[in-house]
């Protein structure tokens, strides 16, 4: 009985969640599409012709699985921070509370929902890419592997961003002061082995790095790093972060007095 | 059967404001309860606690016999939930609002509809389905929050204010509404700053203030206590100055407009003989205030006059030491 209640619950949420995202696609769609179309033309059609190949593919190739990864970051991390916080500042978060909805089907509901939107977002950036470039797959367990957990951890991420945001600004600080910096220093744009042995020793902190790589990988077969250890890395991030998001949400962290 | 059972329920907020000092209360089912209290006095934290929005510092809190601290999930099931606050995202449709906290119970969509469709017929919000809740007025919106809590089918409702800001009709026709879900058996637990509703609707009633209870009886009862009412007269012609009754005192508001207070005991016909002997003919008479409210205000305002007796006692001894 109780199964039953949490998987109606569940899918409620989802279902409100990808409501909202395409009742607003102009806000949340398109602005993507936009974007990544105009890096396509740009980065990868004028510049990228003039700058040649890398690791072994050209321009144009080389920062697809970067920009389809970034699209997919920003977009789980912000359907998630965005929705939960007017969710909080409408009070419209109080109908979940006061419901016998256990917090992990709400954290998982919300999860869901920014997952979905940001491999909706994904998929229509690859299919912007196929105007500019050929489309193949090296190895389509680690492509959707690591999608599908980097958007589950950013998605996750955007939870506790949520939780903690007390106002419109602190929902923007994360993804303009950390989320946009370590995606483009992540090697979307560039092969580490171009920088300084320094800098190639910072970058292994970075964590997106390994994601964009690992999704290269599983798309043109080429890395800067070993993808069964990112997975692993991802995975484990994910456990810590979604332990996180419950330990907080079941204290009522920023939802209950 | 307990409806609502709350045991020493005490909450300290984190700023250190102790909001409740440890309140016991018990609604039996099928009751229409009133909560009243002033402003601040802890109404909504104590709705607040039931319904899980608030953490409770110490206590003990049952819904038909479920203790909350050991099943939540069942308790919240058992009731609806009418918040003072709109809270719902003003940008969903009316029909979506409520089929989506039937979700949240774990209904079906299928299951739900026709429900739904009952609930808003009945809240005269049916023609309005398809719109965004922010095109709704405010009456609208607080009746689509009843049609929310109910779609569940709750045992136990609780009305936190909900006719706030309506008007006198709709309000007397939410009342009406109201009473038919009691009939029905649903109980309902209504805090309010409208006495004159809580003294048409409910049945039996609390009164808090600063953290404790400070009544609990029915409304019967309670309006027994009442020693003293006071009536306006509009007179037929006008006088000069107030009439010396022997039995009764009163004031001149203007030169048409007496006001009399009648004691507990006096009846309101002996008023009128009085009247007449003194040669004043009466054209109508009203309440100066609804009879609750004279009570509630006694109330409350003897209990802010001990506390204020009870810091001046403190602080004349903290002075002298």
């Amino acid at each position: 009985m109780r199964i039953r209640l949490y998987w109606v619950a569940f899918t409620t949420i989802v279902v409100k969640e990808v409501r909202r995202f395409t009742r607003i696609w102009v806000q949340t769609l398109l602005p993507p599409a936009i974007t990544m179309a105009l890096y396509f033309i740009i980065f990868g059609n004028l510049i990228g012709s003039r700058i040649g190949e890398m690791d072994g593919y050209n321009y144009m190739q080389f920062i697809m699985p970067g920009l389809i990864m970034m699209s997919v970051i920003t977009n789980s991390y912000t359907n998630v921070v965005s929705s939960f916080f007017s969710s909080k500042f409408q009070h419209s978060i109080e109908e979940i509370l006061v419901s016998p909805v256990p917090s992990w089907v709400i954290l998982s509901g919300y999860v869901l929902g920014g997952v979905t939107r940001g491999l909706m977002v994904g998929f229509m950036v690859t299919l912007l890419a196929l105007f500019f470039t050929e489309v193949t797959v090296h190895n389509i367990f680690v492509t959707i592997a690591v999608v599908l957990l980097t958007a589950i951890l950013f998605a996750i991420g955007g939870f506790i961003n949520a939780l903690f945001a007390q106002k419109f600004d602190d929902i923007a600080i994360i993804p303009t002061f950390v989320l946009t910096p370590l995606t483009y220093l992540g090697g979307v744009f560039y092969s580490i082995h171009l920088l300084p042995d320094f800098w190639q020793g910072v970058s292994q902190f970075n964590p997106i790095l390994y994601m964009v790589n690992t999704f290269r990988y599983g798309i043109l077969g080429v890395s800067d790093i070993n993808h069964w250890v990112a997975l692993g890395a991802i995975c484990l991030f994910i456990a810590v972060f979604f332990s996180l998001a419950l330990w907080l949400l079941e204290r009522g962290r920023g939802i209950r007095q | 059967m307990k409806a609502l059972s709350l045991h020493n329920l005490e909450k300290t907020y984190d700023n250190g404001h102790r909001a409740l000092k440890g309140i016991s209360l018990d609604v039996e089912e099928g009751d229409f309860f009133a909560l009243l209290g002033p402003n601040g006095a802890g109404k909504s934290t104590t709705l607040g606690i039931v319904c899980s929005l608030v953490r409770k510092t110490a206590g003990k809190a049952s819904i038909f016999g479920v203790d909350i601290d050991e099943d939540f999930a069942r308790a919240k099931q058992l009731m609806g939930v009418v918040p003072q606050e709109f809270n719902f995202s003003v940008f969903e449709k009316v029909e979506d609002i409520v089929l989506t906290a039937a979700g949240y119970q774990g209904i079906r969509e299928k299951d739900a509809r026709p429900r739904t469709e009952r609930l808003l017929r009945d809240l005269g919000l049916w023609e309005k389905r398809h719109q965004q809740a922010r095109m709704l007025s405010g009456g609208m919106k607080r009746r689509l929050m009843i049609a929310r809590a109910l779609v569940h089918n709750p045992k136990l409702l609780i009305l936190d204010e909900p006719t706030a800001g309506v008007d006198i009709e709709l309000r007397r026709s939410m009342w009406t509404f109201m009473q038919e879900i009691n009939r029905q058996g649903v109980t309902i637990i209504l805090t309010t700053h409208y006495l004159e509703e809580a003294e048409s609707l409910c049945r039996n009633i609390a009164i808090i203030d600063q953290g404790e209870i400070i009544k609990n009886t029915s409304m019967k009862s309670l309006l027994t206590e009442l020693n003293s009412e006071t009536f306006v007269l509009d007179l037929t012609s006008p006088l000069e100055k107030a009439p010396e009754l022997d039995e009764f005192s009163c004031r001149l508001v203007d030169a048409a407009t007496l006001e009399v207070e009648i004691m507990k005991g006096q009846s309101i016909s002996e008023l009128f003989r009085v009247l007449n002997k003194a040669g004043i003919e009466v054209l109508s008479l009203r309440n100066k205030a609804n009879r609750l409210e004279e009570l509630f205000v006694s109330l409350v305002d003897k209990t802010a006059a001990s506390d204020f007796s009870a810091e001046n006692t403190t602080d004349s001894k903290a002075g002298a030491a």
